[in-house]
């Protein structure tokens, strides 16, 4: 399809602004811009016509099922996108005076109770705007408090190497050295390697419980023991809290800080990659290191301008009203129930990286199958669009190869979980027969396999006019 | 209570008995049993929609709405086109990951690649990136780019936004570099002190916003030749609204320009979602932190569009990745292009010369009283900050007929003025103030 | 898989030989299959210090990124600036597209002959 500037008309405009009705101020000439901004001149009708188009070319959760490991596209409630476009959150200034608005504190505040509760924590901020930022805002909590204590020793964060990959680049933001250690063959926690690792000049530990393969690790509380024993502190990495909310909480598995996806966890939109919201929340004595604003007085961190994605957390606030405190861990129950039930119904076929109950998510192991068929993961991914699914997250984690990884979500029916198991079996099935098919997939989608290979070699990143 | 649950109790039964389980607590034998939680959360119980919709609504009846807002510092009440706020509400796109599948997500790739251009026209740099977290994060990371081996020290104009200041200290605090604040002089960055901080060859990016944290506008391009000078690289913070009829940071010779993108058809929200943008010139294009979206060819031949240079990014480097932003607002990033894309380049230079227009005549109008008067001389955009009498008493009088006055900074107020406050509204604003002072 | 005789290679898959007085290094035949495509490299600049067995650069793929570890101490005297437009020369031709030269070497890594190279590339595939 032709992009905006495409179907852009020289003197075409929608009719939005009234003329001026003061003097007209003009910029003095050493500070106005030389020409116009290039952007494209259409009427309303184009603009509409045009986005539309391009929302017929994006498969959301509401086109269809998405079950893309360790992101939870859970279905996002229509009322919690009314509640967030209320005018009295839309229109308050951050920095009006407090008394007006005594609204927004009470969204932040019913928030933190409830997050609290559910995580086990005793304080929280909303500030980061999304997983990576609130990361980076849990480990500045530990940095500030070993650098309070005159504890300048500690240099080191551990990383299982089944991290996400936000985990390792945030460390290094911090200005910490990242060690890496390897994980079990489970994805859990190798004890003998966490030993090795853990030292005097461990500041903490980085960690996703459930794992990253989906796996709850039974060995938590000795794992968060042995590195408070050494003086470091325990982060958690809320990716895959959807799992057990309700169910077992961080802080009772020793974790010190931890960052909660709103946009995973809580319902609210992906939006296409953001906004998101990173809440962090940490146990009392480190909540006098959590972030404020300076424009407010605060002198301590700031990660972001103002309160956060605020939005964001009331479209959370009202999900977790809704669910309460049966429906919370209904929701979790729920999701790992779809996983093992999802896993079982194609077990036979495509073989899952660990015979043993998962999580809320599981990983397909598809190394011997790509072996006897030469159709590798990113085919059979390639081959679900075909058939209206949107792949499961692909190679990762990595220490599996030819991975992928199912997260269905509880917001799925069994129907729907059947249909996709037996789609899944088609394309086993498939493969044998008809292996070209499937490595020149998708047939069916809107575009063929995309060139990766030219769009990084010659970048073109910005249309021109020619 | 509340549930998007859809199957039923029968269902769930047999879908246990289907993995060989008996109850719920089974799935969750990894658990050890002295965490595992046996009781209820001490949180409210659920609520059905009409409740929900009921106690959240009151929430927000629990805040005070201005009609009519004077101040800005970092958050303006543009106006904002009734079709920037339906598009963005599309479910397609308001429910889509990030767009790693090009071959469902050629809708949001290409809306991003046109965000980049609108981008990059309004800055007059040659690459944007996807989007950051807002305008102050966009600055930390702007920063952390310039950084190489030999330079680490940041500088930043003391005429920044606080915040902004806050925030790029905190990114250098992470990792453990400097950050040393210019001092301001008669409200602009004081040039003879920047050139005497860079002799020592240690900067590596010197940041100054545009028109700075006063409304006032800096000399940005004799800034920007002082910089380079030093051999350090020049960032500049920019409105996007002002960026419609002023200088760009292209011309004033920027390295890299971000700012806040709020203004651009995000309402003010009390304080987000919105928008970092980001771009920078094509030499330092694999410098620049974030998702790019890039221009292909498909399978078939057609023109497409993926995410591109990802081997920039946490994902594939991990530790040595030059930052760790994965999620950025690509929803807010939409909502701005559709924003551009209806204003057009005639109807964003009307916001911007209103805005203007309409701040110097609420100052013109305002220094006709008694007491009052602009604690800055120079140019300025579309806030000032006037030192005034019973600043406490103006303000509250405003508020009480419905009008957000300015904010209050070091015994002045700090005023802003938008398209979308009509002059006899600037009149009645003036005539409270009249009465306050009288 | 190709392993020229006449070259020495490390265990991060670089190889090198001397050359009128100075040492020349790329990637091998095998870092260059396990990476893919190559879509851009990383160098460094002509007199830059290099130390055996530290990174000097790296190199990306679509997916994948990796670092080029230097076989030798020295300074760099020469970069093959072409790769920054052709990067995929160290695909088409990885034993021609040498990456630098490094001259005034002090001091050489563990270096494996392409016999001992080649059984090693077997065990780690």
């Amino acid at each position: 399809m032709k992009l905006i500037f495409e179907k852009s008309t020289q003197g075409r405009s929608c009719s939005i602004l009234p003329p001026c009705d003061v003097e007209q101020i003009e910029l003095k000439e050493g500070l106005a811009r030389k020409t116009k901004p290039d952007l494209p001149q259409l009427s309303e009708t184009d603009v509409s016509r045009h986005y539309t188009e391009l929302c017929n070319r994006v498969h959301g959760v509401n086109n269809g099922f998405y079950p893309l490991g360790s992101c939870t596209m859970k279905y996002n409630p229509r009322i919690d996108e009314q509640m967030a476009a209320l005018e009295g959150f839309t229109s308050i200034h951050p920095l009006a005076p407090d008394y007006s608005t005594k609204g927004c504190k009470a969204v932040l505040d019913t928030a933190e109770k409830c997050l609290c509760e559910i995580t086990g924590m005793d304080g929280m901020t909303f500030q980061p705007a999304a997983g990576a930022h609130g990361e980076f805002t849990g480990v500045l909590l530990i940095k500030q408090y070993h650098a309070s204590r005159n504890d300048t020793r500690r240099t080191k964060i551990i990383v299982p190497d089944s991290a996400h990959g936000t985990n390792p680049a945030t460390a290094a933001m911090c200005g910490f050295e990242v060690v890496n250690i390897p994980s079990a063959p489970d994805g859990c926690v190798d004890l003998q390697a966490l030993k090795g690792a853990l030292g005097e000049d461990t500041a903490g530990l980085m960690l996703t419980n459930p794992n990253t393969l989906g796996i709850f690790d039974e060995n938590i509380l000795e794992i968060t023991r042995m590195v408070h024993e050494v003086g470091g502190l325990c982060y958690y990495d809320g990716a895959n809290l959807n799992a057990v909310m309700g169910v077992v909480r961080p802080g009772d598995m020793g974790f010190d800080c931890i960052h909660l996806n709103l946009h995973k966890t809580f319902a609210t939109p992906h939006g296409g990659g953001g906004p998101g919201a990173g809440a962090v929340g940490c146990k009392a004595f480190l909540r006098a290191f959590l972030p404020g604003s300076a424009i407010k007085g605060h002198e301590g961190i700031q990660v972001r301008s103002f309160a956060g994605n605020f939005l964001v957390v009331v479209k959370a606030v009202t999900y977790i009203l809704t669910l309460g405190k049966e429906g919370i861990p209904e929701a979790a129950r729920n999701a790992v129930l779809n996983a093992n039930y999802l896993m079982r119904r194609i077990q036979g076929t495509f073989e899952p990286a660990f015979d043993r109950i998962c999580m809320h998510e599981f990983v397909l192991d598809l190394s011997r199958f790509k072996e006897e068929t030469g159709v590798s993961a990113l085919d059979v991914a390639k081959s679900l669009i075909d058939r209206g699914i949107h792949p499961p997250t692909m190679y990762f984690p990595l220490i599996v190869h030819e991975a992928l990884m199912p997260e269905p979500t509880e917001t799925e029916s069994k129907e729907t979980l059947d249909e996709a198991a037996d789609i899944f079996r088609e394309l086993y099935e498939l493969a044998r027969k008809d292996p070209d098919y499937m490595k020149s997939s998708p047939h069916n989608a809107q575009i063929g396999r995309p060139d990766e290979v030219q769009a990084a070699r010659n970048p073109i990143l910005r249309w021109k006019r020619t | 209570m509340g549930s998007y649950i859809p199957s039923t109790a029968a269902q769930r039964q047999e879908m246990l008995k289907a993995i060989g389980l008996e109850d719920f607590r089974q799935l969750y034998k990894d658990v050890p049993g002295e965490m595992y939680l046996d009781r209820e959360l001490d949180i409210p119980s659920g609520k059905s929609e009409l409740e929900v919709c009921r106690e959240v609504s009151s929430m927000a009846a629990g805040n005070k709405v201005f009609p009519t807002v004077l101040r800005g510092a970092g958050a303006y009440d543009h106006y904002i086109p009734s079709i920037v706020r339906y598009i963005p509400a599309k479910e397609e796109f308001l429910t889509a990951y990030t767009p790693y599948q090009a071959e469902l997500s050629q809708g949001i790739l290409q809306s991003i690649f046109e965000y980049q251009t609108m981008v990059c026209e309004l800055t007059g740099m040659d690459v944007s990136n996807a989007s950051v977290y807002d305008g102050a994060t966009a600055a930390a990371e702007a920063a952390a780019m310039c950084r190489d081996r030999k330079r680490r020290v940041t500088l930043i104009s003391a005429t920044t936004h606080p915040d902004v200041i806050n925030i790029v200290r905190t990114y250098c605090y992470g990792t453990n570099d400097e950050l040393r604040i210019v001092p301001a002089k008669d409200g602009k960055t004081d040039k003879e002190e920047l050139r005497k901080m860079l002799e020592g060859g240690d900067v590596s990016g010197v940041y100054v916003q545009q028109p700075n944290f006063f409304g006032l506008f800096e000399d940005a391009g004799e800034l920007g030749q002082i910089v380079h000078e030093a051999g350090s690289m020049f960032i500049m913070g920019c409105n996007p609204i002002a960026l419609a009829i002023m200088k760009t940071p292209a011309e004033c010779g920027a390295d890299i320009a971000v700012g806040e993108g709020q203004p651009l058809g995000m309402p003010l929200s009390y304080g987000g979602p919105y928008l970092g943008f980001m771009a920078t010139t094509a030499k330092y294009m694999r410098k620049l932190p974030g998702r790019i979206v890039g221009q292909t060819t498909d399978s078939r031949g057609e023109r497409c569009f993926v995410l591109s240079l990802q081997a920039r990014e946490q994902h594939i480097r991990r530790e040595k990745a030059s930052s760790n932003i994965c999620s950025n607002e690509a929803l807010c990033a939409l909502t701005a292009g559709v924003y551009m894309a209806t204003m057009g380049p005639d109807g964003m230079a009307q916001a911007a010369s209103q805005s203007m227009s309409k701040a110097h005549y609420l100052a013109k109008e305002l220094c006709k009283l008694k007491g009052v008067s602009l604690r800055f001389k120079g140019d300025f955009f579309h806030e000032f900050l006037t030192d005034i009498p019973k600043a406490d008493e103006v303000l509250k009088a405003l508020e009480d007929n419905g009008i957000l006055g300015g904010l209050p900074v070091d015994g002045g107020i700090f005023w802003c003025a938008t398209e979308k406050v009509p002059k006899a509204e600037l009149d009645r604003a003036v005539s409270i103030v009249r009465e306050v002072l009288a | 898989m190709n392993y020229p005789k006449e070259l020495r290679y490390t265990k991060t898959h670089e190889w090198t030989k001397e050359e009128d007085g100075a040492y020349v290094v790329g990637i091998s035949d095998f870092a260059q299959h396990s990476l893919g495509d190559v879509v851009f490299i990383n160098l460094p600049q002509e007199g830059d210090d290099v130390k055996s067995g530290e990174a000097f650069g790296d190199v990306e793929s679509v997916k994948a990124v990796s670092d080029i570890v230097s076989p030798v101490t020295g300074r760099i005297c020469a970069v093959n600036e072409e790769l920054v437009d052709s990067p995929e020369l160290l695909n088409s031709d990885p034993y021609g597209a040498w990456i630098i030269k490094v001259a005034d070497v002090s001091e050489t890594g563990e270096l494996l002959s392409a016999a001992d190279y080649e059984e090693f590339c077997r065990q780690e595939d």
